[in-house]
C-alpha cells in the first residue's frame, strides 16, 4: 500500500471529520486515565485508544439510523456513531444527566436514537443483538445494516460463532467487526486462538472475511466500505479481523505485567493511527497541518469542559432507584 | 355455546391475530415452520409440537426456522425488539435457558434500566415446561420462579385456552419483554374461547373457585388440580377458594391478601421445585404482610428437591396432584386458630 491509497477517495471534510472522531475519541479516553488514577470516577474503565481507526473507519459508512452494538471497550465506538460526548462522560461519573441517567456507566453506554445498541459488560454479549437488528432491518424493508464490535476474547465466545452462522443463514445485512488487540484480559491470542486469523473462520460459515492493519484508517475504511455496500444490497454478513493494539490495560489499574518491556512505546512510535493518518493526508497534500492542529485543540477543549461539566453534575435523585425497570408493571 | 378449542390452538390464534394486525410481530425458533431448505413440506412441524403450525404459509417472511443456536436466536430477538420489531421466539423448551441465559437476563430485562430508561424491548420468549409426559430431566422442569426473580422480566403462566389467548396478546402488545410458559400437558386442554382477540392484563389474578375455609393458589396445570382437590373437598364440607395469578410477574399480591383476610388459611401449588419457588414467595408475602389474618401456618405443595425423574413411576410422584393437594388443604383447615 502506498502512503495515500484510499485517502484520495475520501474529500477533506470526511477526512477531517475522520480525523475529529479519532482524536476526540483519543483525547476522551487520555483523559480519564488521568482522571480515573484520582478515584473520582466509579467502577470499571476499559479504555479505546489505540484503537481509534477501526471505530472511525467503519462508523464514517453509517447513517444515523444504522445499527452498532459495542463491547467492554466501548467509548471509541460510541463516539464515532455519534453519542454526545459531554453525556458520556456525564455517564462515566455516574451523574444524572448522562446519556443513561448514570444508571449504565461506563460498561453500558448506549443511545438507541443514534443507533447505539450498547456497550456490553458481557463479552460476546452484543453478536446476537445484532443479528436481531440486521433482521429487523430486513423484515421492515429498510437499508440500514447493523455491525458488531467484538475483541479476540469475544471471538472466542459461543454466541459470536452462533451469530455468524444465523446472520449467514438468515441472509442479514450485518457486519462482524474483530477488534484483534492481541490480549483477551491478559491472556494473548497467541494462546487463545489457534490458526493465524479470526477472520479465517468466515469461510466455516460461507461468507466473506477480510484481515486488515487495525492502525490504518484507510484500510479499515475502505474493507468496511464494501461489507457495508454489500450488506445493505442484500450480500449477507461480512467478517472482518482489524489487528491492532491497545495502549492501556484490559481495565484502568491494570499493571499489564504480562506485556513486553517498551511494547507499547514502541507501538506508539511506529504503528500510532493518528500519527499514520496525519502523516498520510499532509503528506499527500490533502489538508493543512494547522487545520489537524485546530481539531486537536478544539477536542482538547471540548473534553476539558466535558471533564469539568461532569464532576460538578448532580448525582440520580434516590428515588432513580426504582424507576426504569419496565414500561409498565400493575402487580 | 362458545367455540370450544384447545389451549394450543388459542396459542396459534392469538399469535395469528396480533400478525394480521400488526406487521413488525414476527415468530422465530428451531422448526417453527419446520422443513427449511428440506426438500419435503415447508410448513411441516409448526414447532415441535405443533403450536405455530400454519403461520409459516400466510406470513412467510416472518415465520422463521433457525439453526438450533438459541444464544444467537433469543439474543436477536432482544436486538429486533430495540430496533422496530415485536418478536415473538420460541424457547423450545424452558430447560434449555442454561445455553442462552445471559441473552435474556443480561441484555433484555436490563436494557431499559441500563440505558436510563430510553429502551423499550417488546419481545416474548414463549417456552415449554412442566413435567408429565416422560420427557426426562432436560426436558421437564417448571423454572418460572428463576425468570420470576428478575427484575425487568414479566412472567406468564397461563391455565387454560381462555386466558392462554388473551395473555398472548397482551404479550406481544406489551412494551417489556415476557416469558410465556406453556405447560406441554395442558396443550391438549380444551375450553371456550371467543374467536375475536381480546387481551387480559398481565398481573391481574382470577378467583377461579370462592370459597370461605382456605385458599388455595395455584399456577399453571397446577389450577385444574387443585380444581379436583376442591371438587372432593367440598363433599368432606371444605370449601377452598382458588385463585390463579396467572402472572408471576407482575405478581397480584391484592387478590391473594384478600382472600387470606377472608379465608385465614393458605395453601400454595407449584409445580417447580420448593427452594426460592413460586410457593415459598407467595407464603412469604402472605406471612409478612397478612400475618394477623392467618389461623394456620400457610403451607406449600411442590415438586421435591429433585430433577424431574424419567421413569413413570417416578415422575407420577413428583407432579403435584389432587391427592396431595387436598391432604395439604385438610392439614390447614384443621390446625387450630391462632391465640
Amino acid at each position: 500500500m502506498t502512503e495515500v491509497a484510499g485517502a484520495r477517495e475520501l474529500g477533506r471534510e470526511q477526512l477531517l471529520d475522520a480525523y475529529r472522531t479519532m482524536r476526540t475519541i483519543r483525547e476522551f479516553e487520555e483523559r480519564l486515565h488521568v482522571e480515573f488514577a484520582t478515584g473520582e470516577i466509579p467502577g470499571f474503565v476499559h479504555l479505546y485508544a489505540g484503537e481509534e481507526a477501526i471505530a472511525a473507519g467503519v462508523c464514517a459508512h453509517l447513517d444515523e439510523d444504522d445499527y452498532i452494538a459495542s463491547t467492554h471497550r466501548g467509548h471509541g465506538h460510541a463516539i464515532a456513531k455519534g453519542c454526545d460526548v459531554k453525556a458520556m462522560m456525564k455517564e462515566i461519573y455516574g451523574k444524572a444527566e448522562g446519556l443513561c441517567h448514570g444508571k449504565g456507566g461506563s460498561m453500558h453506554i448506549a443511545d438507541l436514537e443514534k443507533g447505539m445498541l450498547g456497550a456490553n459488560g458481557i463479552v460476546g454479549g452484543g453478536p446476537p443483538l445484532v443479528c436481531g437488528a440486521g433482521l429487523s432491518a430486513k423484515v421492515r424493508g429498510t437499508r440500514q445494516v447493523a455491525v458488531s464490535f467484538t475483541g479476540d476474547g469475544g471471538s472466542n465466545q459461543g454466541t459470536f460463532l452462533e451469530s455468524l452462522n444465523l446472520a449467514a443463514v438468515w441472509g442479514l445485512p450485518c457486519v462482524f467487526v474483530v477488534e484483534n488487540n492481541g490480549y483477551a484480559e491478559a491472556t494473548s491470542t497467541n494462546f487463545s486462538v489457534r490458526g493465524l486469523d479470526i477472520a479465517k473462520r468466515a469461510d466455516g460459515f460461507g461468507i466473506p472475511g477480510v484481515v486488515v492493519d487495525g492502525h490504518d484508517f484507510f484500510a479499515v475504511h475502505e474493507a468496511a466500505g464494501e461489507a457495508v455496500e454489500r450488506a445493505r444490497n442484500g450480500g449477507g454478513p461480512t467478517l472482518i479481523e482489524c489487528k491492532v493494539n491497545r495502549y492501556y490495560g484490559h481495565f484502568e489499574g491494570d499493571a499489564q505485567t504480562y506485556r513486553a518491556p517498551n511494547e507499547v512505546e514502541e507501538i506508539r512510535r511506529e504503528k500510532d493511527c493518528l500519527m499514520l493518518f496525519r502523516r498520510r493526508v499532509v503528506s499527500a497534500g490533502l489538508v493543512e497541518e494547522e487545520e489537524l492542529d485546530r481539531i486537536d485543540d478544539e477536542v482538547r477543549n471540548l473534553i476539558d469542559e466535558a471533564v469539568e461539566e461532569a464532576k460538578a453534575a448532580p448525582d440520580p435523585s434516590p428515588e432513580e432507584l426504582l424507576t426504569d425497570v419496565y414500561v409498565s408493571y400493575q402487580g | 355455546m362458545a367455540r370450544r378449542i384447545t389451549f394450543m390452538q388459542a396459542i396459534n390464534e392469538a399469535l395469528r391475530q396480533e400478525m394480521e394486525r400488526d406487521e413488525t410481530v414476527v415468530v422465530f425458533g428451531e422448526d417453527n415452520a419446520g422443513g427449511a431448505g428440506a426438500p419435503g413440506e415447508d410448513d411441516a412441524w409448526g414447532g415441535v409440537m405443533g403450536v405455530t403450525k400454519g403461520l409459516y404459509p400466510s406470513f412467510p417472511g416472518r415465520v422463521l426456522d433457525t439453526p438450533i443456536s438459541e444464544s444467537a436466536f433469543i439474543g436477536a430477538a432482544a436486538g429486533a425488539a430495540c430496533s422496530g420489531l415485536r418478536p415473538v421466539a420460541e424457547l423450545m423448551f424452558v430447560d434449555f435457558m442454561g445455553v442462552c441465559f445471559d441473552q435474556i437476563f443480561n441484555q433484555a430485562a436490563k436494557f431499559r434500566y441500563m440505558f436510563g430508561g430510553k429502551a423499550k424491548t417488546p419481545m416474548v420468549i414463549r417456552t415449554m415446561y412442566g413435567a408429565g409426559i416422560r420427557a426426562a430431566s432436560q426436558h421437564s422442569q417448571s423454572l418460572y420462579p428463576i425468570f420470576t426473580h428478575i427484575p425487568g422480566l414479566k412472567v406468564v403462566v397461563p391455565s387454560n385456552p381462555y386466558d392462554a389467548k388473551g395473555l398472548m396478546i397482551a404479550s406481544i402488545r406489551d412494551d417489556d419483554p415476557v416469558i410465556f410458559f406453556e405447560n406441554k400437558v395442558l396443550y391438549q386442554m380444551e375450553g371456550e374461547v371467543p374467536e375475536e382477540p381480546y387481551a387480559i392484563p398481565l398481573g391481574e389474578a382470577e378467583y377461579v373457585r370462592e370459597g370461605e375455609d382456605v385458599t388455595i393458589v395455584a399456577i399453571g396445570r397446577m389450577v385444574s388440580m387443585a380444581e379436583q382437590a376442591a371438587e372432593a373437598l367440598a363433599d368432606e364440607g371444605i370449601e377452598c377458594e382458588i385463585i390463579d395469578p396467572r402472572t408471576t410477574s407482575p405478581l397480584d399480591t391484592e387478590t391473594v391478601f384478600e382472600s387470606v383476610e377472608n379465608t385465614g388459611r393458605l395453601v400454595v401449588v407449584d409445580e417447580s421445585n420448593p427452594r426460592c419457588s413460586l410457593a415459598a414467595d407467595i407464603c412469604a408475602l402472605v406471612a409478612q404482610e397478612r400475618f394477623e389474618d392467618l389461623k394456620a401456618a400457610p403451607k406449600m405443595v411442590t415438586a421435591p428437591h429433585t430433577p424431574p425423574p424419567f421413569s413413570p413411576a417416578l415422575e407420577d410422584l413428583y407432579v403435584p396432584d389432587p391427592e396431595r393437594i387436598a391432604a395439604a388443604v385438610r392439614e390447614v383447615a384443621g390446625a387450630g386458630a391462632r391465640a
